[in-house]
């Protein structure tokens, strides 16, 4: 029980690991300044968000990792964030695509962990619903615009839309980990959140005048961590510091 | 006629600007702040336009080389406060533009003066962030030398200049001891550590001295900018300053501050200090230090890239207005 936990928790805890890690790319390089104060916004509430997660996951596992051990330390296979969220920025069509995909996602998540049995994980989910909220309006606007902007802006959107599509399957997958955790109330079960996520995106997408695609094949396998060929870039720089450098403080 | 008339309108018009000049500067003298929609001599607001936005560009080209490292910080604590603080300088950028915005200097023109190389940042962001440490050595020296040059602006005449000051000072401040604190840890964590430190020190050691500009006898525009009391010291005062709070944080460290000629004046308790290379901080306002073109570049390159972004955004509100309009007719 206690190692489904930690796998658990270790999912969420590298979905918004490797997200903030992503929005921290574009710092000093966004369309307008107050988009790359914006994007920084959305990056800092991911790490701080991985900083609890990664934090809560080392003590049920109980081996003494801390939360940079958990995020530096470990090798690209026993990552386990969706495929979603470790998608190159891309042009800002495809970030802004990534984040309200994931956002309209993680808004009712969150709502729904509230109410877990596991008080430490209704307590982060508290903090993090408000945050989601902020990303997915903050995204959604962005979807609208792009979508009903110029021409041009709105074939990037849609453009983003189609790349990523096939990675929106992923979120709503439940492997035994996550139905043995739903089971004892401790988990949210993502098929849950399937019908509100199809109608939150249908709307911004009628609003951003934006087609949704067929719902076809869905890429998968980050859960198990089997990534895509990006993946490995992402950790090479993200884990430079404590690979060149191990067992030092910073 | 039709000349003389002129002339004789600008003989008038001297007249009033000489009395409104010295009703300004009796205002300055008495520490009234001046406000945007109060007259002003038109030096005043060039000087103000000038130094304002130099001040804005500098916070988001300073975004570039601090921006180097988020992706590559050590644990996640550094990542988030890095983040933080890159954050707060676009902030700061914003209050600054805004802050130029009310003398009437429009933010994309400043933007376009930045991009075409017109405009001019801190020479200190033409320096490479090559280690960790030099996160660390940007907070405490770069930030350090900053603050020592902001908080006599919180007092500056113009009151839209000075209330932003105070906001930024409060943050930098905290920066700067962020920044110090880095650099303490990584000194009392392993020896390699602190090698890395003091390569750091050693290479943005005399480019912050350079930060507080040209030595007095050559600073053009000191004189009048002290009168407007925009300026309260004079460049080599605040750099003293600077080299005394500091030189005593780097013994603290148990680093060696790379100038021979360094040594405490018993009498004056002043850090005496070795001869700046002027010829270096020439070259890089010039545009040939390490970074320039790679900053301009790449601020170029972002304003390019979010073109279309930004034109979308503008022909959807645009779209939205009209329909507006059409619901209310």
């Amino acid at each position: 029980m206690k190692d489904l936990l930690f796998a658990y928790i270790l999912r969420l805890a590298d979905d918004a690991a490797i997200l903030g890690q992503r929005l921290g790319e574009w710092c000093g390089h966004a369309p307008t300044l107050e988009e790359d104060i914006g994007l920084a916004n959305v990056a800092l509430d991911h790490i701080g968000q991985a900083r609890a997660l990664y934090s809560y996951a080392g003590e049920v596992e109980g081996k003494g990792r801390d939360e940079d051990q958990l995020c530096f330390l470990r090798k690209e296979r026993e990552f386990s964030n969706c495929l979603l969220v470790e998608q190159p920025n891309g042009d800002f069509a495809e970030t802004i695509a990534r984040q309200f995909f994931f956002s309209a996602f993680m808004l009712p998540f969150w709502e729904k962990m509230k109410a877990s049995k596991d008080e430490t994980l209704a307590a982060i989910a508290a903090k993090a619903e408000k945050e989601a909220a902020y990303h997915l309006r903050h995204s959604a606007e962005w979807v609208i615009r792009l979508g009903d902007g110029t021409e041009e802006s709105r074939e990037r959107m849609q453009d983003a839309i189609e790349l990523l599509w096939p990675f929106t399957g992923e979120l709503f997958e439940a492997d035994d980990t996550v139905k043995v955790l739903v089971a004892e109330g401790v988990a949210v079960d993502p098929a849950s959140i399937r019908d509100e996520w199809r109608e939150t995106v249908g709307k911004v997408f009628g609003q951003a005048t934006l087609e949704m695609p067929e719902e076809g094949w869905a890429q998968t396998g980050g859960r198990s961590g089997m990534h895509t060929e990006h993946f490995g870039h992402l950790l090479t720089e993200m884990q430079y510091m404590q690979r060149a450098y191990p067992g030092l403080k910073w | 006629m039709y000349t003389q008339a002129l002339n004789n309108l600008e003989a008038v018009s001297d007249i009033e600007d000489a009395e409104r000049g010295a009703a300004f500067q009796a205002r300055i003298d008495n520490e009234e702040k001046i406000e945007p929609n109060d007259w002003m001599p038109e030096g005043y607001r060039k000087t103000l336009v000038r130094q304002i936005s130099q001040h804005a560009h500098s916070e988001i080209v300073g975004m570039l080389p601090e921006g180097n490292w988020i992706t590559r910080a050590p644990t996640l604590k550094r990542k988030a406060a890095l983040l933080a603080k890159v954050q707060d300088e676009g902030g700061h950028g914003l209050y600054l533009y805004s802050a130029a915005e009310t003398l009437g200097a429009s933010r994309e023109e400043l933007n376009e003066q930045l991009l075409s190389g017109k405009a001019k940042y801190s020479s200190i962001f033409n320096y490479p962030t090559l280690t960790w440490a030099d996160i660390g050595a940007i907070g405490w020296l770069v930030d350090g030398a900053a603050i020592m040059n902001q908080i006599p602006l919180c007092r500056c005449s113009f009151g839209p200049y000075s209330r932003a000051m105070i906001r930024i000072c409060k943050e930098e401040s905290f920066h700067q001891r962020q920044g110090y604190e880095l650099l303490l840890t990584m000194c009392r964590s392993s020896e390699e550590q602190k090698e890395m430190v003091q390569d750091a020190l050693n290479r943005w050691w005399w480019p912050s001295l350079m930060m507080f500009g040209p030595s007095d006898k050559d600073s053009q525009h000191s004189a009048q900018s002290m009168a407007w009391k925009i300026k309260r010291f004079t460049n080599d005062e605040l750099r003293q300053k600077f080299v005394d709070a500091t030189v005593p944080q780097a013994h603290y460290l148990g680093l060696t501050i790379p100038d021979a000629d360094l040594k405490l004046n018993e009498e004056t308790g002043h850090w005496e200090y070795g001869e700046i290379d002027w010829s270096e901080f020439a070259r890089v306002l010039k545009g040939d230090g390490p970074c320039n073109k790679q900053r301009m570049k790449a601020r170029q390159k972002a304003h390019e890239d979010g073109a279309w972004v930004r034109e979308a955004a503008l022909a959807y509100s645009e779209k939205k207005k009209s329909r507006r309009g059409q619901q209310a007719a």
